[in-house]
Formats: structure tokens, sequence, C-alpha cells
């Protein structure tokens, strides 16, 4: 199991944003959450990656507990995350974004006195070429479209090397061609690591839900299945999507 | 070889303050008075350089770089006084026979020997930056409360040094120097020379900067001042890197002050104000910010344009810097430095920044 969570709640000013019983994921899995907005499921990614304080629960990530730790520990223990709203170095150029995400010791010291490591230079490249960045790799990372910073900060959270990826909204701002693209690269991500995915598109999660799909309503798990079952659910047609939801009529 | 248009202006910086001005010194053309005033400038422009580490590249403001240099000035101050003392043959520096003191303080018995003194000029301010930026980024604390903590730390500092009872000369701070390493301070040549020492750790310090700037250590700074949490998320300890970056920063202006007080034979608590800060500050900014050259020039420029208007009109200055302020914050946000570059490329010299920005290598 590479992640269990168990009785997790945060509240935040009486407002209970989260009430997670159980997840678990793991290793090599590929989960997709979806849910209203205001369902907590970025509130959950948060608690994840350090930046939220659970007020109750339990994380155990790697069989070692996270709740505790600070932001940074828990990146080092191999947990990246991908914000909804890219967040990247705007002023570094994309060839330096990845250098600083490339994993690698980042203390002080080295970062000022040693020299690069042999065949990182080659992962920048190779992590460059399959998001499609090659021509971009010396432009300033701000100056780059939507699309494209939402695959550099996917190369950051993947160049780290983590063990677990939480993919907050990937496909959001993309067109079809590109969110297929992505999809196809989460896909083959997931054979490596485990990646959890929040997505709202439907489509989107259709192509990427290979497994299962984890339901967040009202901060609760209201249900987990395959995406054929979520889909045809009928308290996940009436508390998420609505009666009249053509979304997923459609499919 | 093609000479890039970065490396000329370095070239001709170094020759021409290295060697135009001394030559032009020795065959009495240049004023002993205004190779001194030169060599003050350089002590400012390496204040600046590490204001630009802190606050240009890392995006913090520290409003008490005038505190540190200041340290690093009393340091030097103490052991110039001592060796005067010493000199004329007393057990204590006049205004502590003033103030009925009549052992020397524990704390000013290391700066007996100029090694020491030294060393401690810039352990001193370091040390000092190591504990306040400590608790600072520990706490988390950014943006204007940054500003505000520094500024008030100066102004306490300030209050501090004033008191007779600190034992630092009080208002009158440190003065009444006599030699340096056994050279006369009054001399022309000493001057001259103590010119080239400060032109050379300019060189120095710049090139320190330069290093750190471009080496991963210096763009995960660059990193810290766009997005500080992506940093803390991609596994990097913010906190080192900032308090790393302070404390640098508090040293280039120890070694600035300890270079300014044999220069301008006094040292008093007026240097380390608020206002004296905030100068330092507006120094980077006019020259601009995020770029070492801009911190260079911009204190070498700005203290230029000081001396020749308060000898014109005394009056006019602070509303001259506050226009060529508001002027900058309007109009040309990267300081003079920008602006070069934005004439420049109107006549065609193709700038790094640039070529950064279209993507070509």
């Amino acid at each position: 199991m590479l992640l269990e969570v168990n009785e997790l709640a945060v509240s935040f000013g009486g407002v209970q944003a989260l009430n997670l019983q159980h997840f678990q994921l793991e290793d090599r899995e590929l989960r997709v959450i979806i849910g209203p907005n205001g369902a907590g499921k970025s509130t959950f990614m948060d608690i994840l990656c350090g930046k939220t304080k659970p007020d109750t629960g339990s994380i155990v990530f790697n069989g070692k507990p996270t709740r505790d730790l600070t932001e940074v520990q828990i990146a080092e223990m191999g947990i990246g995350r991908k914000f909804q709203k890219p967040s990247v170095f705007p002023g570094l150029s994309v060839y330096e974004n990845m250098l600083l995400a490339t994993r690698m010791k980042k203390d002080v010291f080295t970062s000022l006195f040693s020299r690069m490591p042999a065949g990182v230079q080659e992962k920048i490249e190779v992590m460059a070429e399959r998001v499609g960045l090659t021509s971009a790799l010396h432009k300033q990372a701000g100056a780059l479209s939507h699309g494209q910073k939402q695959w550099l900060e996917i190369a950051i959270v993947v160049l780290q090397d983590p063990r677990l990826l939480l993919i907050d909204e990937p496909a959001a701002g993309m067109s079809d061609k590109e969110a297929e693209k992505t999809g196809e690269l989460l896909l083959e991500l997931s054979k490596q690591h485990g990646v959890i995915v929040i997505e709202h598109d439907m489509h989107f999660v259709k192509q990427i839900a290979t497994k299962l799909v984890s339901v967040l309503v009202n901060g609760k798990l209201l249900m987990e299945g395959p995406f054929e079952e979520v889909k045809n659910d009928q308290r996940v047609i009436d508390c998420y999507l609505g009666r009249a939801n053509a979304q997923l009529e459609k499919l | 070889m093609q000479l890039k248009p970065a490396k000329l202006i370095n070239i001709l910086f170094i020759l021409f303050f290295a060697v135009v001005l001394p030559v032009g010194n020795m065959l009495g053309l240049v004023s002993v008075n205004s190779i001194s005033l030169w060599g003050r400038y350089f002590c400012f422009a390496i204040a600046a350089l590490g204001i630009d580490l802190i606050w240009g590249y890392t995006g913090i403001m520290s409003m008490c770089q005038a505190f540190f240099f200041c340290l690093g000035g009393y340091c030097m101050g103490m052991h110039l006084l001592l060796k005067a003392t010493a000199l004329q043959q007393q057990l204590l520096p006049e205004f502590m026979t003033w103030n009925d003191i009549t052992a020397l303080p524990w704390f000013c018995e290391p700066f007996h020997g100029f090694v020491p003194a030294l060393i401690l000029g810039l352990l001193v301010p370091a040390a000092v930056a190591f504990v306040i930026g400590y608790f600072i980024f520990k706490s988390r604390i950014k943006g204007v409360y940054m500003a505000i903590i520094t500024q008030a730390l100066a102004l306490s500092m300030y209050l501090l040094f004033l008191r007779n009872e600190t034992n630092l000369g009080g208002t009158n701070g440190l003065t009444g120097f006599k030699t340096v390493l056994g050279f006369e301070l009054h001399k022309p040549g000493t001057k001259l020379g103590l010119y080239l020492v400060t032109l050379a750790m300019l060189c120095v310090a710049y090139g320190c900067c330069y290093k750190i700037v471009h080496s991963k250590f210096g763009k995960v700074l660059q990193a810290i001042r766009d997005s500080e949490p992506r940093v803390g998320y991609t596994a990097y300890r913010v906190l080192h890197y900032k308090l790393a970056a302070f404390v640098v920063a508090a040293a280039l202006g120890g070694l600035a002050g300890m270079l300014y007080v044999p220069q301008t034979g006094i040292i008093t608590p007026g240097r380390m104000d608020v206002k004296a800060s905030v100068e330092m500050l507006m120094w980077v900014a006019l020259g601009g910010r995020g770029n070492l050259k801009g911190a260079v020039i911009g204190a070498l420029l700005v203290n230029c344009v000081y001396s020749y208007c308060t000898s014109v009109f005394p009056q006019g200055w602070l509303f001259i810097l506050g226009m060529l302020y508001i002027l900058t914050v309007l109009y040309f946000d990267k300081g003079f430095l920008g602006l070069f570059e934005k004439i420049g490329s109107k006549i065609g010299i193709k700038t790094n920044s640039e070529r950064y920005a279209t993507g070509s290598k």
C-alpha cells in the first residue's frame, strides 16, 4: 500500500471541509477524484502535501506517518504536487525550472559549489520532449501559454521523481487535443508512480480512469468504483451532477 | 574573438578606475579628494551588491543594510582608534575618559590586532544577520512585515549606538584615527592605496556575487522571489536559502563598512539610521534591481549626483532624488540599466536579457 488515510478531518472556521473515513492507494495506481465544487478535493491534496494541517486523522505514506511533517520533508519522502493554478517559476527559463526540480541533493552548499551531476541534462531533454517543450527550453517560463505552463508544472513534479504524484485539474484550460495528450502522459506515468488526479472534465476522466474513481461530496467519500459504475450510480448523478446533467448523459 | 558588450563594460570600468584615475592623480589632474570620494562610493557599491542579492534576487526587502555596514565600520573604527590611542601612549580612547571609564571594556579587547578586527568586521554582521534572519524567516515573515521589522531593528540599533553607556562614542561615534597598518591616513599615498584596495574588493565582491547568482543557488533565490511555495514543494529548504542570502548580504555590508571607515576618518550612528538604509535601497532601485551591474551603477551614480548637487544647490538634493525615484517607478522599472538596455536595443545592440526572452541560445 502506497498511501493509507484514516479518519482525516479538517474544518475551516467551523465549516467541515473534509471528513474522510478511509482512503487508500496501491503503488502504481492511477486514481481519479471527482466531486462538485467545495467537496474537499483540493483540500485533501493540500493535506497530503503538507500545505494544510489536518485537525485529526492519520496519513501513512510508504509505511511512514506524514501528518506532522513539513512540506519539504513530505516532498523529500516522495510526494509531488501539481496545483490547480499553474505554479512554476516565471522569472527562470524552462530549462532552469526543470533543473531546480530534478531530483538531486538540494541543500545550500551543494547548490552553491558542486557541479551538475552527470545525466541531468539528458534527463531534462527527455522530459522536455515528453511534454512538448523542447523548442521552448530557453524561453522564460512566464512567457509560456497556459497549456504549456500546465505541462511544465507536470514536468517539474515528475522530475522530482516522486513515488506519488498529486495532480490537480491538469486539463483545465487545455484544448481537447492537448487534454488527450496530457491523459496519455498521465497513464504512462502511472506505470512507474502512484498518481491521484482531480478532474472535472468527464471525457478526460473516461480516458484516464482505468481503475477506480473516488467521488467526494461535502468532504465525505460518497463511493468508489470503476468509471462506468460511478457514472451510472444514481446517488452520484443526484448529488454531484444534478438531475439534468447533459455531460453525463452524452457519454 | 568577439567581445560581448557586457564584458566590454567590465573592462572599460576597471580600466578607467584602476588606471586612468590613479594616473590622473599622479599627474596632478585628479585631486586626492576626488580619489578618496570615489573610494567611498565603491564601499557603497559593495553594500548595494548585498542589497541586490537579498532584495533584487531573493525578493526580501531588508531595510537594515546600513546597520550591517556600520557594524563592519565600528569594528574597523575600534581597531583604528585603539591604534591611535596606543600611538599617543594613552590607555583609553578619549571619549571613554570623558565617560569616567577606567578600564577598556571587554568587547574592545579583540580589536587590538588588525587581522582579528578584519575577521570580526565580517563575522559580527554575519552572525547578527544569522540570528535575526533565523527568527524572521522561521516565523515565515514576508513582504512588508519583513521591511517593517528590519526597519525597526535599524532604528533600535541606532538608538542603542547613540547612548553614551554603550561605550561606542555616542553621537560622535568613533573618530581621531591616525594610522592603518602603520600608514598615516592623512597622506595622499595612503588614500590612493585605500582607494585601490576598495576597488579591488569591489571587483572581488562583484565576482563572488556573479558566481552566486549564476550558480544553482542563485537560481533557487530567484525561484523564491517568484514563487516561494513551489520552492518548498520542490524539496528545497527555503529557510536555509533565505538565511544564507541574508548572511552573505550582511557580510558584504560589513566589508563595505570596514573599507569606508579608514577613508572617511569617522563612523557615527548617523550612518545607520533608517534613512541610510532606505537610501541604499534607492541606489539599487534606481540602478536596476535584480541585476548586479545595476546595483553598482546605481550606488556610484546616485552618490556622484548627490555630491554634485549638495555642493551646487544643497536644498535641492532630496527633490531631485525623489523625482528620479518617481520617474524610475513610473517609466523605467528596471532602473538606469534597464533604460540603457532599451536605448541599446534601439540602436541595435542585443543584450543578454533580450536573447533570453526570445528564446535563442
